[in-house]
């Protein structure tokens, strides 16, 4: 049985190849932009960017915009999983005392110290 | 048409049901790697010898394999847009293509893994590389099941069959990219 998809009969399409170029220009900032090696740009170009370009799939390529707003809604529900579960578990992680506790440093192992550079680490 | 033993649609969701299931797997991939880049976020915070591993990652082949499945994004949709427009050899022929990105995703993947495992990197040698293959790992598979499923919806939307699936695969496509988009950052930016 032919049976095509029927939320996009009522909505015209975006121009998919303009999105997709939009998205590959954004790209190319993300990996330039770390080159100048300031931690802000590096912040902004990679994970701000990272995010425009997210929302950019997921609105015209999932059509996140036009589902019933409960999708979206589910979707951000489960995003606020992840921050909850950062907050809970970071600050063990993260530090290294605190009341009644510390936690000893340990020093990994560098595997590039025994082999011959290799990545972007040959560059430097 | 025969009478179909289940329903399609549900009138309290207001989405047909294979949608609303797609809708469900990816709200629990959110949390499955949600869950692992939150508890990379936090080490590679908590651990600034990690950027001295992470400049052993290479940006160019992160780059070209971004470029890759951001391209087969864009055929999967263009596959959905000819399957509203009923026309199924064209879905197929575009489904096609995005499986060939995913290939040539995956074998880019497993040129630059034998690299780094020749050069010592592996699941085994510290924490940032535990979790550099892990995250790189888990994604790598749904690009190999969605490539698998992918072909079989192709073979059926080629025959004007279920052409309502084109949009299913491809709204799975599509978080696995956006999966990717965050991890290039973290894995082969931030050094």
């Amino acid at each position: 049985m032919a049976q095509a998809a029927t939320h996009e009969e009522h909505h015209d399409h975006p121009n998919y190849v303009r999105v997709w170029a939009i998205l590959l220009v954004l790209l190319v900032i993300s990996v330039l932009g770390p080159m100048l090696e300031i931690q802000v740009v590096t912040l902004i170009t990679a994970f701000g960017i990272a995010i425009v370009k997210a929302y950019m799939v997921a609105k015209n390529f999932m059509h996140l915009n036009i589902e019933p707003r409960y999708v979206a809604y589910l979707m951000g529900t489960m995003l606020i999983f992840m921050f909850l579960l950062f907050t809970a578990v970071a600050p063990d992680v993260m530090k290294y005392e605190g009341v009644n506790w510390t936690k000893e440093k340990v020093v990994q192992p560098d595997p590039g110290a025994a082999h011959a550079a290799h990545g972007d680490a040959e560059h430097h | 048409m025969s009478a179909r033993p289940i329903a399609t649609t549900r009138e309290m969701a207001g989405i047909p049901t294979g949608r609303l299931a797609v809708w469900w797997v990816i709200a629990s991939e959110i949390v499955i790697f949600g869950g692992l880049l939150a508890s990379y976020i936090m080490h590679r915070l908590a651990n600034d010898a990690w950027s001295v591993q992470a400049a052993n990652t290479n940006t160019w082949i992160g780059a070209f394999n971004t470029f890759v499945l951001l391209t087969s994004s864009l055929f999967a949709v263009l596959a959905h847009k000819a399957a509203v427009e009923g026309n199924g050899k064209k879905a197929a022929r575009l489904l096609l293509y995005t499986a060939a990105g995913g290939t040539t995703f995956a074998l880019v993947k497993a040129y630059e893994w034998s690299v780094e495992i020749s050069h010592g990197y592996t699941l085994a040698s510290n924490t940032f590389w535990s979790f550099y293959y892990t995250a790189a790992g888990l994604h790598a598979l749904h690009v190999i099941a969605g490539v698998v499923i992918m072909l079989i919806i192709a073979r059926e939307a080629a025959r004007n069959l279920e052409l309502h699936r084109v949009e299913l695969i491809g709204i799975y496509w599509h978080f696995v990219d956006i999966v990717w988009i965050f991890l290039f950052p973290l894995l082969y930016i931030a050094k």
